[in-house]
């Protein structure tokens, strides 16, 4: 997900940074989704509570992604530009303190009911 | 030549001499005080000596055909002698031609011996060369010379070796005054190679005829003598003589003391007798500038700070842009306003600098000479080695010090390129290596500072460098130690030939694939005959050499190849009906030389239109045909030409119609965006493997341009759109595509091309808009670049430029000539800084504005939707205006109020919202939309602006008042009038000139003389319904109007088609249509514009 922040300094190709970004994306999404239904399942109300926003985000990012025929979201041609580019480093930072967050609190979670148990 | 700079123009010794020229120019001592009082009087002076012409229009460059001589001749003398002009104000007001013989002459000098028109003459030395061109010169020049050398013979610039100054200024004349030579840059290249062979014996004066040594470092080794003889020289010769004296004397000591071998380092070529970019300039930039007042100053003191507004309003030295018009002309103290007033003499010939436009009372703001891009508040050292607008342009000619300023003025930053311009000269260097900057790889360039003899601080990234040792030497002049004298320093444009490491792979050869659509419905367009006879044509003059490949794929539901194998007596085809797993039949033979099959590729070029007129397939595989060609194309790069008439429908790519006439009214619900992915990809494996794809567009139905046009949109193609073409219904779009087609074959191009533009630190680059794959932050890859071509970026200012005061952008473009030679164009753009937002706002260059936010806006409608994009135009005007009004403005007046650089802000805004790309309405068709989008990104600014806001001119009563003389022949210059139906009339007849098409309505009670003398017709019924031939006739009412026409067709590269249009005629719309001062059924009038915005502001 920082890739893009090589993208920015380092001047790697764009085609080749979204060819191995795209397919990474998906599977994201749906691990993130899985989880999801995992605890729902688990009738964990407030961690799904937690997760809901960022489930509608992913499912609207997916749906308004540019017209592509493969899986993924990026763009070669619009990932340049800064705004785009800027945009997405925010995302991916966000993103990685949010799943940093969601873990240290999912082992608390683990943690905590294996020694009330 | 010890001084490459034109006097005053940046080097210091010439400010000796310039400086009393310009005391005398201006007629005032140096102080502060009188200054804008002289240049008033210099304006006054202006007005004297034209006065018999018309206000501001005044043939600069071409003296011979003044109209009153007399003041043209003094003119010229006058700027020669300084002394004397102190007495004469008129003369001193207009050296502009003079500027033209002092100023660049020194440059041309040397290279005239060099450029290859010299080469077959003897290598005895210098002057003998020099002996035959002199009457080329005075052919050229006459009366100037004549009254120069007469008027004055001793005045001091005019040195004592009157013969070289001849040979130097014949050189510049030749050049510049001949406008066919705007086109023959190409012309130039190709003589490129020819330079080197010749340049031992041209350069070397006293060597013997024999076999020249080789010029390359073999010869180093015999340098260090001639050098240690040099440094003593240098200084006694350059410094106290006038340049081109200095020159002379020191090509005759070379010829004395030097063996030879002086080349030997690093050769200097000069095209086209080594021009400067400024030159070529006024050259090219004539006709549009010469209706500007005392344009050229050339003796103004470097280091006058107070004069420099002045001056750079009254005239910009020679090898500046030449751009008076006043608007940019700032205060050295804001707010000066007396040296505003003062400065201002460029378009309206009356101060009105900082003067505050009510736009609702002024309504009559259009200049009627056509708009000068405003000149930055420079030092005039500065100002006058500056990059050429044409090429290089910024929205703000000041810069706002931080983003919060920039954010507060509400008005963009960018930069609009037209970096491979055609150019009649540019310096070329040759150099084994090339001076850049060790951080940031900025290459060397005027705007450098140089601390000492030995170090240069690099003014991109502020970092200091070595210069080497080479660079210390230089070849124009051949003096050693002044390395702020060699051309890469005082050429803001300057194009190096890149030695191997700028190479990844050796130089493509030029390869050329042209892909034809066949299919039944392309057949029935009849559009191959034209295009076949039009290659059939231009065949030997592709650009290219000895390695020219071409090849021919043509393809309806199946893809068809063409083997055009040496020995074979015709072109053998090879069908591919496999159109889901598209091979290449055969590996070798597809792209064959042209040279040495050009029999077999002509024979083929005949028989092709003939070969399809049976054809029933109504399919189009042009995804696979596309891919097809890709895979022929990968493995060297090059050019691919498609033509395609109809929507793909079949194989990868196929598309369907998505165009629905009913809903074209509502904004919502249309297509920009391409349908599939396809064509993108395509494109971006094209741009990885150095192919760029142009289409050609010749469909009557919708075709989906908004998915086609990414093949060419991502690799650096180009869109050509003819809607509706038929060889025998519509004649107008034949003529159209042989015309377009006729340029596109013949003009150059650069193979595997990649641009970096570079910016001081601080300023980021945000957004790039054209046609290119941007590879990084900075670069972009254009597989293929064309002069036509055009580029504007969008800058942010990231960290606050306090600490500085100029800014400079470099663009650098990297490419492979039709040659095989690797070069390197690099232009250089400096600006100032300011602080305070009436200065940015001063400084805002209202076309370059407007070109931008065209481009922002074209955006916004394919990501957004068009009413965004049309809200965002107008949001723009809003915010701008409004930010002006409660900034800057402290007392608030009721009105519209607007700096003076921006008041034809609004009116261009309400252009573009009338223009094809955002109007609303069910008139333009989907395609024509997305085609003028696409000319919006692709075109370079001064196109665009004629798109967008067409001139138009009376021409029923031309007259050769204040008429331009170029060449013997004299053009006449109406007025540009208001694009108002106010403004015609049923008695007159009216030219507008849109860019790519001149429009001729005759109004129906025109006189009966002008339908005579110019049109050839008897009566008005006579007129055909459209016509697009003026017919040569002998009067001189026919002469005048051709004359004009023509000379408004050699302003741009390609060729307008003129239609002549009478009041019944079908066309008659589309030149209404461009009235956008009017009021249309979906549009407002420009006066309701203004009220709307006006409310707006005032909320």
């Amino acid at each position: 997900i920082i890739a893009f922040d090589e993208l920015k300094t380092d001047y790697k190709n764009p085609i080749d940074q979204c060819n191995t970004l795209n397919p990474l994306v998906l599977p994201e999404y749906l691990i993130h989704a899985f989880f999801c239904v995992m605890f729902l399942c688990a009738a964990e109300w407030l961690t799904l509570g937690l997760n809901m926003p960022l489930l509608a985000y992913h499912i609207w990012r997916y749906m308004s992604r540019p017209v592509m025929s493969g899986p993924g979201l990026y763009d070669p041609t619009t990932i340049m530009n800064a705004d785009i580019l800027a945009y997405c480093q925010k995302e991916g930072w966000c993103k990685l303190a949010f799943y940093l967050l969601a873990f240290f609190y999912y082992l608390y979670g683990m943690i905590y009911v294996l020694v009330s148990s | 030549m010890s001084q490459p700079g034109p006097p005053g123009s940046g080097a210091a010794p010439a400010g000796l001499q310039a400086r009393d020229g310009a005391a005398a120019a201006s007629g005032a001592p140096y102080s502060n005080g009188p200054v804008h009082s002289a240049v008033m009087s210099s304006q006054v002076a202006v007005n004297q000596g034209y006065n018999s012409q018309l206000p501001g229009s005044y043939p600069h460059l071409i003296p011979a055909k003044t109209l009153n001589p007399a003041s043209g001749q003094s003119h010229y003398g006058g700027s020669q002698g300084p002394g004397q002009t102190l007495h004469r104000p008129p003369v001193a007001a207009n050296p502009v031609a003079p500027s033209l013989h002092s100023g660049p002459v020194p440059r041309t000098l040397v290279p005239a011996s060099q450029s290859p028109a010299a080469t077959p003459r003897p290598s005895g030395g210098f002057l003998p060369g020099a002996s035959p061109l002199p009457p080329v010169n005075w052919q050229h020049s006459y009366p100037s010379m004549g009254s120069q050398m007469n008027q004055y013979p001793p005045a001091p610039s005019q040195p004592p070796v009157p013969g070289n100054t001849h040979l130097s200024t014949n050189h510049q004349y030749v050049s510049s005054g001949d406008p066919s030579l705007q086109n023959s840059y190409v012309k130039s290249g190709s003589a490129l190679p020819l330079r080197n062979p010749p340049q031992p014996t041209t350069f070397q004066p006293g060597a013997p005829p024999g076999p020249p040594p080789t010029r390359v470092p073999p010869l180093e080794g015999g340098l260090p003598p001639v050098r240690a003889l040099l440094p003593p020289k240098a200084p006694l010769r350059t410094a106290p003589q006038p340049s081109f004296n200095s020159v002379v004397n020191q090509e005759g000591i070379t010829s004395n003391t030097n063996n030879g071998s002086m080349m030997a380092r690093s050769s200097y070529d000069e095209i086209e007798g080594g021009g400067f970019l400024a030159t070529p300039q006024l050259a090219t930039k004539n006709p549009q500038m010469s209706r500007s007042v005392g344009y050229a100053y050339p003796s103004l003191p470097p280091g006058y700070q107070n004069t420099a507004p002045a001056s750079s309003a009254t005239g910009m030295p020679p090898s500046s842009f030449n751009y008076p018009s006043g608007p940019q002309a700032f205060p050295q103290t804001p707010l000066g306003a007396n040296h505003l007033t003062a400065s201002m003499s460029g378009l309206s010939l009356h101060p009105e600098g900082l003067r505050v436009v009510n736009l609702l009372q002024e309504r009559k703001m259009l200049p009627s000479t056509p708009l000068q891009p405003p000149v930055p508040n420079l030092h005039e050292d500065i100002q006058k080695l500056n990059c050429n607008p044409e090429l290089f342009r910024c929205t703000l000619t000041s810069i706002p010090q931080t983003q919060a300023l920039l954010n507060k003025a509400k008005l963009p930053l960018g930069l609009l390129l037209h970096p491979f311009k055609d150019l009649v000269q540019l310096p070329v260097v040759t150099s084994s290596t090339i001076v850049r900057c060790r951080s940031c790889r900025t290459y060397i360039n005027p705007f450098v500072s140089f601390l000492d003899q030995r170090r240069w601080k690099c003014n991109l990234c502020y970092r200091i460098n070595d210069v080497p040792e080479e660079f210390m030497y230089n070849p124009l002049t051949r003096v050693y130690g002044e390395p702020h004298r060699r051309p890469e320093v005082q050429n803001a444009t300057i194009e190096f030939m890149a030695p191997s490491e700028y190479m990844l792979r050796p130089p493509q050869p030029p390869v050329y694939l042209f892909v034809f659509d066949v299919s039944h419905n392309a057949v029935e367009t009849g559009y191959l005959n034209s295009v076949c006879q039009s290659l059939l044509d231009n065949l030997d003059l592709l650009p290219g050499n000895t390695r020219t490949k071409i090849g021919f794929i043509t393809f309806d539901s199946t893809i068809h190849f063409y083997s055009l194998q040496e020995g074979l007596s015709q072109p053998q085809m090879l069908i591919i009906s496999d159109i889901d797993d598209v091979f290449i039949p055969m590996p070798e033979n597809l792209l064959v030389n042209l040279n040495e099959s050009k029999e077999l590729v002509q024979g083929l070029l005949k028989t092709l239109p003939q070969m399809f007129t049976k054809s029933l397939e109504t399919q189009s595989a042009l995804g696979p045909a596309l891919q097809a060609a890709f895979k022929l194309m990968s493995p060297t790069g090059g050019r691919m030409s498609v033509f395609q008439t109809q929507l793909p429908t079949l194989g990868v790519g196929a598309l369907k119609p998505r165009e629905e006439p009913n809903q074209r009214s509502s904004a919502k619900e249309i297509h920009l965006t391409p349908s599939t992915d396809f064509y993108k990809k395509l494109a971006l494996d094209c741009s990885g493997q150095q192919v760029a794809v142009d289409l050609f567009l010749l469909s009557g139905q919708y075709s989906d341009l908004a998915s086609l046009g990414c093949i060419s949109r991502y690799s650096a193609g180009s869109v050509y759109y003819y809607p509706s073409y038929h060889h025998q219904h519509n004649p107008v779009q034949v003529q159209k595509l042989q015309k377009e087609l006729q340029r596109y074959l013949t003009r150059k191009i650069g193979f595997e091309a990649v641009m970096r533009i570079r910016c001081t630190k601080g300023l980021s680059i945000h957004t790039f808009h054209g046609n290119f794959f941007v590879r990084s932050t900075d670069l972009l890859s254009l597989p293929n670049v064309n002069p036509d071509a055009g580029y504007a970026v969008q800058m942010s200012v990231e960290e606050s430029l306090t600490d500085t005061q100029l800014v400079s952008f470099q663009s650098a473009l990297l490419y492979t000539s039709s040659k095989g030679e690797r070069r390197i164009r690099v232009h250089t753009l400096c600006l100032p800084v300011v602080a305070t937002l009436n200065e940015v706002f001063l400084g805002a260059d209202v076309q370059a504005i407007s070109g931008l936010l065209a481009n922002m806006a074209v955006d916004r409608s394919v990501t957004a939707s068009l009413s965004d994009a049309r809200d965002a135009l107008v949001n723009a005007v809003i915010d701008s205006l409004a930010a002006y009004r409660s900034s800057v403005l402290s007392n608030q007046q009721p009105g519209l109020m607007v700096p003076f650089s921006l008041r034809l802000f609004p009116l261009f805004v309400l252009a573009l919202l009338k223009q094809k790309s955002f109007q609303t309405g069910t008139n333009a068709r989907l395609d024509e939309r997305i085609f003028a989008m696409c000319q919006v990104k692709n075109q370079p600014l001064v196109h665009l602006m004629l798109t967008t806001h067409p001139n138009l001119y009376r021409v029923d009563n031309l007259s050769d008042e204040g008429a331009l003389n170029i060449n013997d022949r004299t053009i006449p210059q109406p007025p540009i009038l208001q694009l108002s139906v106010e403004n015609l009339s049923r008695d007159g007849a009216f030219l507008m000139d849109g860019g790519s098409v001149l429009m001729l309505w005759v109004g129906k009670n025109c006189a009966q003389h002008f339908l005579s003398q110019v049109l050839g017709v008897q009566n008005y019924a006579s007129i055909p319904q459209i016509g697009t031939d003026l017919p040569e006739l002998d009067t001189p009412e026919s002469a005048r109007m051709i004359a004009f026409i023509s000379w408004l067709r050699e302003q741009r590269p390609f060729f307008p088609v003129l239609y002549i249009i009478r009041d019944e005629s079908p066309m008659k719309a589309s030149f209404l249509q461009n009235m956008v001062e009017d009021r249309t059924e979906s549009a407002l009038s420009y006066y309701e514009f203004l009220l709307h915005i006006q409310q707006q502001v005032n909320k």
